[in-house]
């Protein structure tokens, strides 16, 4: 512990294999959740002979869990604030009956019923945030609550009937492509709308990564090593071309909320890890007490999360009502535990203070492609169940082994 | 006669970077009240979790001869049935329990697991008619008041048969005539032929029920004193506790005093729950710029609860007085306006209030003014890091970056943290209390230099501590607190450890 380091910017010996291995090691916490995703892609890959990574089959799998990652995202913002929301489903459910009827009964315009849809999300966030952060009831009995008025309140608009026949444009967030007539796949080997929004991503973060890392050794501050640095970013490039590559050469190019998310998990991860609320909801989730010693407003913290967490179901409901082009009473049933599972996969702890929101996209991400995966075997709804029980369980029962010797080494 | 029924042999008992008990000593005689005084971190608490098996047999050095054998407990079901009941200070009854259950909590009148509640009842009443309570036995807990609480548990050490009963701190958060009543009952039971091991601040109470005091001081034993004559005053017992040994631990400063900067008149604060509970009873006190001021006061005697009540009203209900800063008149309601009226409050406790013991050094660093390092919401990692990087060399936070975990730290770096985190938020005023609490003596002193150059730079330090060397070594004025009422005012010249323990001892008149 009380290593003596009375210069920071001492020159460091030249790094030693050892060295390399026990970093790796370090960086295992952080890098095993990604493994994992890999390992079952891989796995699935061969036990599915190649159906897996079919490109019209990966367009699907994003579509397809494309509300559960987008609510991964606000779940795990409140899970590190050491709450958790079980009303994301009933509510995503409420907002889609809603706004089926603003196009099909009032006639609004898709654009503003979109709008309007957010606002509800917002509002019901609104008070859910209230109990929570200013009454002082535990998010689990408020979001418990939540559950079932936001169904009951679904069904009673819809007086249990059915919304269907959505209009083109309102369809096309949840099921729409990106310029779909601009290189037809008769006439184009691949999309050419999708190679070039792969190669932008590719280069902003190229660019962004390097640039950071200018800054840093600018500053003289300690940084992963070198080679470390490059494997990661290459990896990280093969990965986006590769998945550009399969979008390229699927029948429709690149899913519209494909670009919602992408946009979503970048904005949320900076807020995250780079604005004055994230790093607040990290400091009370860590310590409440501390936080609020130190002049943390943090019931203005806990309320706004629930505001978040409230539009990002009402963006879900919108995406999954547009797939489907239905709203329906039982819409978005059980939508809460793969969020919340997804941000537990991720690495967020129970107890509040952790959790990434790319971490919980990669929990999503291992939950929907072990479904895809196991659809495409043919394996029962029962037994992956079962599975991604015992997924979950093992995740979480790791991180809870990791914390145990972590803080054992502290003795 | 004079047999001991407890003798306890060079216990040492270390705690990581500290030695909590060195060859400690400690003879109990049979049939006796025995009290044990010393100042706070003294090392009394610890002595007796070792003596109840709190900490077992194996984490500390020494022997223990129990009525005349060796006593191995591994924890505290052991000891208590080898007839060693220790009473905490904080209350360990379960509230929406009956009185009768928490009497016999782990320790069931019951056949073959089903709880046989006529009998748990009728002996529950029995013992507690014993302790001279008239309580029906079904009542929860929690509705009956602290005093009785107190004898609950007393009933409860009655159920185990207990033949050695260890009190810490019985009527520390008593009223007098609950005080009362418990001491004629520790006399009472004195007479049933029972044992008690009472540890105690109020030096008359001592005096009037103990047969005999062991002093302890910096974890070591330093006398035993028989109370029988009458021959020991309350002066000798506070000189055995302070000592005399005031070295070259602390650091050289000239004081150079300016204005005032934080006045506070007529503070009364009230017990979060209990609204009528007088915490904090018209407290006056001020801080000149440069200057450092001590709080002194033992253990209940409201120093967090007045320093957290100035800072934002933090702890209690009910508050009222008045703050000046500066000559003016301010409102400081919620932790963050007291933040941007310069005032800072470093915690006695920094890991439960302090520190986020999960995040690494530069984040809690940074934590009490991260609106200092944005812009427009956006926080500037980059000088971030490099003000963090500028208080890790000028506070000397060892650590091999300023991304290391801050719960990875020992107790003199996570307390620099601390304070490097206040010194961020650009205060004119510091509170720190127990700033060198579970630190090692060579991380104290450099606390002190710190200490020493915030009041160089004409900061308002005020010090809660309560080593009373610690205040005579870095203050300039000395308030002593006794039960929420400042007691005495003390320029540090006349400020002897006597004088101090007098004023902090002394009682309601």
């Amino acid at each position: 512990m009380a290593t003596t380091v009375k210069d920071p910017v001492v020159s460091t010996p030249p790094p030693t294999v050892k060295d390399g291995v026990s970093f790796l090691a370090g960086r295992l916490r952080q890098i095993g959740i990604f493994v994992a995703l890999l390992v079952i892609v891989t796995l699935f890959q061969v036990l599915t002979g190649g159906a897996l990574l079919q490109p019209d089959n990966v367009s699907n799998i994003i579509v397809q869990n494309s509300y559960i990652l987008l609510l991964a995202i606000g779940m795990v913002m409140i899970i590190v604030a050491g709450h958790i929301d079980l009303s994301v489903g009933s509510v995503a459910a409420f907002v889609g009956a809603m706004s089926g009827i603003m196009v099909q009964d009032w006639n609004f315009p898709w654009w503003a019923a979109f709008v309007a849809s957010m606002v509800i999300g917002g509002l019901v966030g609104a008070w859910q945030g209230f109990w929570v952060a200013y009454v002082g009831i535990p998010a689990f009995i408020v979001t418990l609550a939540g559950m079932l008025v936001f169904r009951g309140l679904t069904q009673i608009v819809l007086g249990n009937q059915r919304i269907t026949g959505f209009p083109e444009e309102y369809r096309q967030l949840g099921g729409g492509f990106l310029f779909p007539g601009l290189f037809p796949a008769e006439t184009n080997l691949l999309d050419w709308t999708t190679v070039g929004l792969g190669v932008i991503a590719v280069v902003l973060l190229v660019v962004t990564q390097l640039r950071g890392r200018a800054t840093r050794a600018r500053l003289q501050l300690e940084d992963e090593p070198q080679a470390w640095f490059v494997t990661k970013l290459a990896f990280i490039v093969a990965i986006i071309l590769g998945l550009t590559y399969l979008l390229a050469s699927s029948r429709s190019g690149t899913p519209i909320v494909l670009v919602v998310l992408g946009v979503l998990i970048v904005g949320y991860s900076a807020v995250m890890n780079n604005s004055v609320f994230g790093r607040h909801i990290y400091a009370l989730g860590g310590n409440l007490q501390a936080a609020q010693l130190s002049g943390i407003n943090t019931r203005r913290i806990d309320f706004m999360l629930f505001v978040n967490m409230g539009v990002l179901a009402a963006l879900a409901g919108l995406i999954f009502t547009g797939r489907l082009n239905s709203a329906g009473p039982g819409a978005g049933n059980l939508f809460e535990l793969d969020a919340i599972a997804a941000a537990f996969i991720g690495g967020a702890a129970v107890t509040g203070g952790v959790g990434t929101v790319i971490g919980a996209i990669t929990g999503g991400l291992i939950m929907g492609v072990l479904n895809n995966g196991m659809s495409l075997l043919g394996v029962g709804i029962d037994v992956q169940q079962f599975i991604k029980g015992m997924v979950l369980l093992l995740a979480v029962g790791f991180d809870v082994f990791n914390k145990r010797r972590a803080s054992n080494a502290l003795k | 006669m004079a047999e001991n029924i407890l003798r306890m042999r060079r216990i040492t008992k270390t705690f990581p970077g500290v030695k909590a008990l060195q060859d400690v000593n400690l003879d109990v005689v049979r049939g006796e009240v025995h009290a044990i005084c010393g100042e706070n971190g003294a090392g009394k608490s610890t002595l007796m979790k070792v003596l109840s098996g709190v900490y077992p047999h194996g984490t500390y050095d020494g022997d223990i001869e129990f009525e005349g054998s060796i006593a191995e407990f591994r924890d505290i079901r052991d000891s208590e049935r080898a007839g060693v009941v220790i009473i905490h200070q904080e209350l360990a009854l379960s509230p929406f329990l009956s009185v009768a259950e928490n009497i016999f909590l782990g320790n069931e009148r019951e056949k073959r697991g089903f709880i046989n509640w006529n009998e748990t009842n009728v002996e529950a009443a029995k013992l507690l008619r014993r302790v001279g309570l008239d309580l029906n036995p079904v009542v929860r807990a929690r509705d009956i008041g602290v005093g009785k609480q107190q004898l609950v548990e007393i009933a409860k050490a009655l159920s185990k048969n207990v033949k050695l009963l260890i009190l810490d701190e019985p009527t520390a958060a008593l009223n007098d005539e609950d005080s009362a009543h418990l001491l004629g009952l520790v006399k009472g039971l004195r007479e049933e032929g029972i044992t008690c091991i009472i540890i105690s601040h109020k030096l008359n109470e001592i005096r009037e029920i103990a047969d005999s005091v062991t002093i302890l001081r910096d974890g070591r034993t330093i006398e035993t004193l028989s109370l029988h004559d009458g021959s020991v005053t309350e002066e000798r017992i506070i000189r055995g506790m302070v000592g005399r040994d005031m070295e070259s631990r602390y650091p050289d400063r000239t004081p150079s005093i300016g204005e005032e900067v934080l006045r506070v008149e007529d503070w009364t604060v009230h017990h979060p729950q209990e609204s009528t509970r007088v915490i904090v009873d018209a407290a006056n006190l001020s801080v000149r710029a440069g200057e450092v001021v001590g709080v002194a006061g033992l253990m209940g005697a409201g120093r967090t609860e007045l320093a957290m009540s100035i800072f934002g009203r933090s702890y209690g209900s009910n508050i009222t007085g008045t703050l000046y800063k500066n000559g003016t008149p301010i409102t400081a309601k919620t932790v963050g306006d007291a933040i941007r009226h310069g005032i800072a409050y470093a915690t006695e406790d920094r890991k439960r209030y302090g520190l986020n013991l999960i995040d690494d050094i530069k984040r809690n660093i940074s934590g009490a003014a991260l609106g200092k390092l944005a812009k427009r919401g956006w926080v500037d990692g980059g000088r971030e890091t490099v003000v963090a990087g500028d208080y890790r060399r000028s506070m000397n936070i060892k650590a091999p970056s300023v991304t290391s975990i801050t719960g990875k730290l020992s107790g003199g770096n996570q307390q620099k943290v601390v304070l490097s985190k206040w010194m961020f938020s650009d205060p004119d005023v510091l509170i720190l209390d127990e700033p060198t609490r579970g630190i090692d003596v060579g991380a104290k002193y450099e606390i002190y230099t710190i200490i020493n150059r915030l009041a160089g730079e004409g900061k308002a330090v005020i010090v809660i501590s309560s080593e009373l060397p610690e205040l005579l070594g870095i203050c300039d004025r000395i308030y002593t607190l006794a039960e929420g009422r400042i007691t005495a005012e003390v320029p540090i010249a006349e400020a002897t450890p006597e004088l101090l323990m007098h004023y902090m001892t002394k009682e309601k008149d």
